[in-house]
């Protein structure tokens, strides 16, 4: 059918270069075909276009002025040209023009050597700004645990209007004001802390300079590690292992376990825990949980409750529905939990000296471990969470490069996990990890086949019946507080029969948090997932509840799951908020 | 209306002659024949008409009429809308408001044929807030049309249907233009939209749109009525027809007026206007609103039509014009221009949301004589890159009247430059 591939593809010329491509190709992409990479600043690769930042011009023939190419689409017989003296010199105007508002800190900006608008203006040669600098002075937010706002450095590309409204449909962050007043702001600019914010950080991937970024924990876990008198100990998010090598400038998917452990050694923390361990017990907690609701007739679905900006998500917007929360704390509360009652009990430490970080893929944990109910062992559970990124920056400052660690192992006992501890870093991993451990709790027999391949990918919300004995159980996995919402709004009109959901608010799940390595985009993020399942498929125990030490666990402190105990330390609930 | 022996009353026939409240009136000077003559045709008759009439858009891009239509009409899809750009916010311009207070039947009969040339059930008048008047009379010759049955369901027994809505404007310049107009009426930001696509393909609710200015569209029944070859008669080969200009300023008779296009610049001061007001000499004239350039008396002997302009590089816009008198500042003037596109970029796009923020300054900085040369330099560079990489028409045309008045009146400038330093 040669006819019909010839329909799809034009021929174009782009600076000389004739090339044949698909019609429905913008001149940016096109151009990327020829090897030509026209700048660009608003443009996003996962997002609809806005073509506001007017960096991306090029001229075509016959057209009377130049033409943003992120939004032309290609054309037969097109004549490009994309580096002629014009389009150089309003392209640096128009750089000038956005440098000219904005403040020049980098020195002090969390995004240095990491920012798309320094890389521009280093790329340009930028060497001074010919108009006056007319600063905006507007004030900056740090009224949340989680997300710090400082609309002075915004360049006003909408991306992360673009993210908060259509990827996570929560729509706080909008234009306001016109002309040179415009800013990007929230409803009555009130602060984020007084807003149903889910503290979700996806906004800081959004960005492109430092407007946004994380509260930072980094000054107080330098503290505690120099403090004598503390007993630091850390744990580590499943997600972290396949990301943090990227702020060491190795390829999105590389898997750095080992060497994440040994960093934290010489870092100064006395133990080096993992998460995936709690995310076990979280399994064997949720999955005991399910068989009890489906068995007992109570409240379904059930939906997980270990990602914090999807409680603080439902919590504003879908109160009616708290009920159906796994009463389950997430992962990083059961362990701060048990780290000062179990861990400092047989350690023999007094729980007020032992002080809990957290490395997190994200910014809604910052949140969870500031929550007021988490102080089931006396203590705030957990006293310091770091993201990725405050991690790589602490190593760096340290003079530690991940590269060149050696591999180490956890410390004992509260380091020992499964591999479906690990998969619970993407989307649809609890489901798969909790049906690994419902199917042998239920039938006792051993199951065949592990990998769940229906409740995996990035694709918005997956659907999967699964026979457990007699038991079909219906299930649904969302990712994205957008993709939750529209299972939410189906499960509020009838239409959704599941007996377990699995929401994480992020896209891709925790590897694409908003704490996770800047630049996070949907490419990377389907590598960090590739990632998850190798450390999942080579580690030799798979289930959760042949964890060794979770057995160990029940045995010899908490009893049963869904025991006294277990309800005491490992369990949670839940607070409508306006 | 300025009285003056070169006026044509064809667009403004009825203006103070009828009660523009009263549909019996309207009847008896020829109205509604129009839309009868219009129902007796195929829609696709109409639309050669019109194009066959040379019309061209009065809102300000002179884009012909008849060929909007004609793609409108041509697309496909369930539902198509015309609409009235009633927005009519260039300062000086004040004729779309004069047409509608005084003619408002004259206007919902064209939208009416519009509808059934496209093929559109609907439309929308979308109106400035401040034009009370002008809002009170169209809701009343909507509401009589409706009586009379020449809107609504089943129009005067042919099976076309059609109804007329008011929109009331958000108040700001840029809602003028048509996709922040469209925007607007949708009840979003008004923000413009980038083109492609063009509203006749994806307009208001992304449906195919035709959207004219009040002036083009009242002579929708005339053309209709009285046919293409005689609205060709009048104005330019290319620029068939009358053009309402308004003048402000030093002349002695400022006021709105019914020319043929291709009038000069000379004719319509010294002859219509009666000249300059005071004892002075002119200085600059600004021709069409804020956006349109700042010439000197060198232009006087310019033909005022849509291609003599464009040749020169310059547009009739609105048609308004502002002259000014020896006594006035080129600077001053400037300086007003950039406050005003400051006040009324939507803030989408870095070359006008920044450029005209910049504009202001600099020319700030040159009225109050802390400049220098480098700045006329400065605001040549934001006037390129404005030009050339704006997202609408308001961020391309901004920077006009600054850059023209710099280049026709740049002694002016360095005096004030070169005393600052
Ligand atoms: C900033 C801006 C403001 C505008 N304001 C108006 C207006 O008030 N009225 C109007 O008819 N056209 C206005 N226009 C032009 C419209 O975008 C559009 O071209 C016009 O309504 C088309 O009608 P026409 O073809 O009959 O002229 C404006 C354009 C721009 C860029
Ligand atoms: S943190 Fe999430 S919900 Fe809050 S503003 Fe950013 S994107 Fe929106
Ligand atoms: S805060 Fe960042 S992402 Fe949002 S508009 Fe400003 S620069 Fe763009
Ligand atoms: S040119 Fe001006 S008015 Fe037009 S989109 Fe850009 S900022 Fe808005």
């Amino acid at each position: 059918m040669a006819i019909s591939k010839a329909i799809e593809q034009v021929t174009i010329n782009i600076d000389g270069i004739e090339l044949n491509v698909p019609r429905d190709l913008t001149v940016l992409e096109a151009a990327k075909q020829a090897g030509i990479s026209i700048p660009t600043l608003c443009y996003h690769p996962d997002q609809d276009v806005k073509g506001v930042c007017r960096i991306c011009v090029i001229q075509v023939e016959g057209a009377k002025t130049l033409q943003t190419s992120c939004t032309l689409k290609v054309s037969e017989g097109m004549n490009i040209r994309t580096n002629t003296p014009l389009i150089r010199e309003v392209r640096k105007t128009n750089l000038e023009l956005i440098l000219a508002r904005h403040p020049k800190d980098c020195l002090e900006c969390a995004r240095n050597l990491n920012c798309e608008l320094q890389e521009l203006a280093n790329t340009f040669g930028i060497r001074e700004i010919s108009f006056p600098h007319l600063k905006k002075n507007l004030l900056e937010d740090y009224s949340t645990p989680s997300i710090v706002r400082e609309p002075d450095k915004c360049i006003l590309c909408r991306r992360c209007v673009y993210t908060c409204n259509e990827v996570q449909g929560v729509g706080l962050l909008q234009p306001i004001n016109r002309g040179s007043e415009t800013i990007i702001g929230t409803p009555y600019e009130l602060p984020l802390s007084d807003l149903a914010c889910a503290l979700c950080g996806q906004c800081i991937h959004a960005c492109p300079v430092g407007a946004i970024t994380e509260n930072s924990h980094i000054d107080r876990v330098w503290q505690a590690l120099s403090s004598p008198d503390k007993h630091v100990v850390v744990q580590t998010a499943p997600a972290v292992r396949v990301s943090i090598g990227e702020e060491f400038n190795l390829a999105p998917g590389s898997i750095v376990t080992g060497q994440l452990v040994a960093g934290l050694r010489r870092l100064g923390f006395t133990k080096v825990f993992d998460t995936d361990f709690t995310a076990d017990l979280t399994i064997v907690e949720e999955g005991s949980e399910l068989i009890e609701r489906i068995t007992g007739s109570k409240t379904l679905p059930l939906i997980t409750s270990c990602s914090p900006g999807w409680i603080k998500f439902i919590e504003h917007y879908y109160p009616e529905f708290l009920p159906h929360l796994s009463s389950c704390k997430s992962p990083q509360q059961m362990f701060g939990a048990l780290a000062k009652s179990y861990y400092a009990e047989k350690t023999g430490l007094d729980p007020k000296d032992i002080y809990v970080v957290s490395v997190m893929p994200c910014t809604a944990k910052k949140f969870e471990a500031d929550r007021p109910e988490m102080n089931d062992s006396g203590y705030q559970d957990v006293d310091a969470v770091l993201t990725t990124r405050e991690l790589g920056q602490m190593l760096r400052a340290s003079g530690i490069d991940l590269k060149k660690l050696p591999e180490e192992n956890y410390d004992l006992p509260l380091g020992i996990s499964t591999g479906a501890g690990a998969i619970f870093g993407a989307t649809g991993g609890v489901m798969e990890a909790a049906l690994r451990t419902a199917y042998e709790l239920i039938t006792t027999e051993e199951l065949a086949e592990l990998e769940f391949k229906d409740v995996r990918g990035l694709e918005g919300i997956k659907e999967a019946d699964v026979q457990i004995g007699e038991l079909t159980i219906k299930l649904a996995v969302a990712h994205s507080l957008g993709n939750a919402r529209k299972l939410l709004d189906a499960m509020k009109q009838g239409l959704a029969d599941y007996h377990f959901i699995e929401i994480m608010a992020c896209p891709g799940g925790c590897i694409g948090g908003g704490g996770q390595p800047i630049p996070t985009t949907n490419e990377i993020r389907a590598e960090r997932i590739k990632a998850i399942y190798e450390v999942d498929r080579n580690m030799p125990i798979r289930k959760s509840h042949e964890n060794p030490v979770v057995k160990e666990l029940y045995k010899e402190y908490l009893g049963k799951p869904l025991g006294e105990k277990s309800h005491h330390l490992l369990h949670t609930s839940y607070t409508a908020r306006f | 209306m300025i009285d003056s022996p070169l006026a044509l009353r064809n667009i403004t026939r009825n203006i103070d002659k009828i009660d523009p409240e009263s549909i019996e009136e309207y009847l008896k000077t020829d109205g509604y024949e129009a839309l009868k003559k219009t129902l007796t045709m195929k829609p696709k008759e109409i639309v050669s008409i019109i194009r066959d009439s040379g019309l061209r858009g009065r809102g300000g891009a002179g884009y012909p009429t008849g060929l909007k239509w004609y793609f409108a009409a041509n697309t496909q899809s369930d539902a198509k809308y015309v609409i009235c750009n009633a927005d009519e916010g260039e300062p000086g311009t004040f004729k779309d408001r004069i047409l509608m207070e005084g003619d408002p039947f004259s206007l919902i009969e064209a939208l009416t044929i519009a509808g059934y040339a496209i093929g559109s059930n609907k439309g929308y008048i979308y109106i400035r807030d401040e034009y009370r008047l002008s809002i009170r009379r169209l809701q009343n010759a909507i509401e009589k049309a409706q009586q009379s049955g020449y809107l609504g369901l089943n129009i005067l027994g042919s099976g076309f249907d059609f109804d007329l809505e008011i929109s009331i404007g958000a108040g700001s310049y840029v809602c003028g233009e048509e996709t922040a107009l469209f925007e607007s009426l949708e009840g979003k930001r008004g923000e413009p939209r980038i083109k492609p696509p063009y509203p006749t393909e994806s307009g208001l609710f992304g449906k195919p749109t035709v959207i004219n200015n009040v002036e083009t569209l009242v002579n929708i029944p005339l053309i209709v009525n009285r046919g293409a070859d005689w609205f060709k008669e009048i104005g330019t080969e290319c620029s068939p027809g009358t053009k309402i200009f308004t003048l402000s300023g030093d002349v002695a008779r400022p006021g709105a007026i019914e020319l043929p296009l291709g009038t000069t610049l000379r004719e319509l001061i010294y002859e219509v206007a009666g000249g300059i007001s005071s004892e002075e000499k002119l200085k600059m004239i600004q021709l069409g609103g804020a956006a349109g350039h700042c010439l000197s008396p060198d232009y006087l002997d310019i033909s005022l039509d849509f291609d003599s302009l464009a040749v020169k590089g310059l547009s009739l816009g609105s048609g308004a014009i502002l002259v000014l008198d020896e006594s006035r500042s080129i600077i001053k003037t400037a300086y007003s221009l950039a406050k005003f596109f400051c006040h009324e970029s939507c803030g989408q796009c870095t070359p006008c949301r920044e450029g005209t923020l910049q504009q202001k300054e600099i020319l700030g900085r040159i009225l109050s004589k802390k400049s220098s040369e480098k700045d006329l330099e400065l605001l040549e560079r934001l006037s390129v890159s404005m030009v050339q990489t704006s997202l609408c028409p308001l961020g391309q045309t901004a920077s006009l009247g600054i850059s023209s008045a710099i280049k026709h009146f740049k002694e002016e400038f360095l005096s004030y430059s070169e005393r600052g330093i």
